[in-house]
């Protein structure tokens, strides 16, 4: 818990907050309502004898006390996704509409990009970017058991996601990647980065055996670089969602106040949540931030029982 | 000639066809519905996409042709071979409107379809493929794209995709 305790000074009842850290959570599922809806899986649940609790904050979230997804009738027909309570965070913030056209930039294996084509009712466009070519494997095999239809998935490194793969016949080609970019802009971007993942130490306690100070400030260059690239591409009015599964303000909050300054042309909004959560931190060792990023919040694990997440809403200048 | 590392569009006649064997957009409408009964209106939103050989995407609303990406949508059928065969993942997002050479499964039945075995079944329609439902919260589901021949339901159902129930 050594690396933990560099929170200390941010987390009110500290105590709490590591014990929390240290029990088990239990699985989840989210309901997908793109082939049935939370009613019909709850029957689907009762009926193969499987016990839930649903999440109070949303309808189609189901904690499993003593069963993991997989292996039950629901799962294999696609009403169900293993997915943790608090990864359903950022979505549900970006809120697309049904028609909409939406980035997630970091997307595989898959759990988000699902759940914004449900909440979309499956229409619209859901632009599912992976630098990684085995994780999108996972994330296309997902989409497919989920039966998403409104999905595009590309790969490429987000710092440089072309606005126009569609209608580029030759593969890979340079002209895809220059300034002569000026494709039609998103309406929302999800911008769900990879991190070091703190926040997940209930569902793997081995997380933080490899932690770094050097790995935090190096995986915070390239979300600087993700979430830039975002900004840029949506549209003047639309809304960008960065999130993240850490606690550490060099992942979080500095990355907002860095793009604040160097690429600027949005604005840090507050929204609401139904979790209790805090906001975002103002001040970290000595560095101040851009006060905007207090509108950001951050979910601890010991105020809803889940696993920790940081999520800022973001919105386009007009 | 087809390229099989891109997307594109199907053609939405035989007369708009400029790649030779490409199912064309009517075609596949016309299987769907001589096959299961399934009304074009259906899929009045989709645009259907060939990517590999005789593999038919299936994706809400368009996009230009063609697309050099990934995933489009999700995989619909297979074309390009004597037998066009559908999907596990069409017939579960689909098959619920299918009215023909629809096979309903026990649970039992069912538990043996999804482990990927074959079973002996008394069927008196149509050899060939089937959309197999089961019952799950009381009504009927499609689960998946079973063979129908010399009275043996074949379980089509991809390695990755098989569950013990």
């Amino acid at each position: 818990m050594t690396v933990l305790e560099r929170y200390e000074p941010l987390v009110d009842d500290f105590e709490a907050f590591l014990a929390a850290c240290e029990r088990p959570l239990p699985a989840a599922v989210r309901v997908n309502t793109i082939k049935t809806t939370v009613e019909r899986a709850m029957r689907a649940l009762d009926e193969a004898d499987i016990a839930y609790e649903r999440a109070d904050w949303h309808p189609g979230l189901f904690r499993l006390p003593e069963d993991q997804p997989g292996a039950n009738w629901p799962y294999v027909h696609g009403w169900l996704h293993g997915q943790e309570e608090v990864s359903a965070v950022p979505a549900t913030v970006l809120d697309p509409a049904p028609g909409e056209r939406v980035w997630d930039a970091c997307a595989a294996p898959g759990s988000k990009t699902t759940q914004l084509a449900a909440i979309m009712d499956d229409a619209g466009r859901v632009v599912a970017t992976d630098n990684n070519i085995g994780r999108i494997s996972a994330l296309r095999s997902n989409a497919e058991r989920l039966g998403v239809t409104n999905v595009a998935i590309t790969h490429e490194d987000a710092r440089n996601h072309s606005l126009k793969p569609f209608g580029v016949s030759e593969s890979h080609s340079e002209a895809r990647r220059t300034q002569s970019d000026t494709g039609e802009g998103y309406d929302r971007a999800l911008v769900d980065v990879p991190c070091s993942c703190e926040g997940t130490i209930r569902k793997n306690p081995d997380t933080l055996d490899e932690w770094s100070l050097e790995h935090v400030e190096g995986i915070a260059g390239a979300q600087k670089g993700i979430l830039r690239r975002a900004v840029q591409v949506t549209r003047p009015g639309g809304t960008v969602v960065y999130s993240t599964c850490t606690f550490a303000p060099e992942e979080n909050e500095e990355v907002l106040d860095y793009v604040l300054a160097e690429e600027g042309g949005f604005r840090v909004v507050d929204f609401d949540l139904p979790l209790d959560a805090v906001p975002g931190v103002t001040e970290w060792q000595g560095r101040e931030y851009d006060g905007q990023v207090a509108n950001a919040k951050r979910i601890y694990p010991h105020h809803n029982d889940t696993g920790g997440f940081f999520c800022a809403k973001l919105e386009v200048s007009e | 000639m087809n390229d099989s590392h891109r997307f594109d569009r199907l053609p939405a006649t035989a007369d708009e066809r400029e790649v030779e064997g490409r199912a064309t957009r009517e075609e596949v409408l016309t299987w769907w519905e001589d096959r299961f009964g399934v009304d074009p209106a259906v899929f009045a939103d989709y645009t259907f996409w060939e990517r590999g050989s005789g593999k038919v995407w299936a994706l809400r609303g368009a996009e230009p042709t063609p697309v050099d990406i990934e995933g489009l949508g999700i995989t619909f059928m297979r074309t390009r071979q004597e037998h066009w065969k559908p999907t596990l993942t069409a017939v579960q997002r689909f098959g619920g409107h299918a009215t023909a050479n629809v096979v309903h499964l026990t649970r039992e039945q069912a538990a043996t379809f999804m482990a990927g075995e074959d079973q002996e079944h008394d069927w008196d329609g149509d050899w060939g493929y089937l959309v197999v439902t089961a019952d799950v919260a009381g009504e009927p589901e499609p689960l998946g794209v079973g063979l129908y021949v010399y009275g043996e339901l074949r379980s089509q159902v991809p390695k990755g995709r098989r569950r013990d129930l």
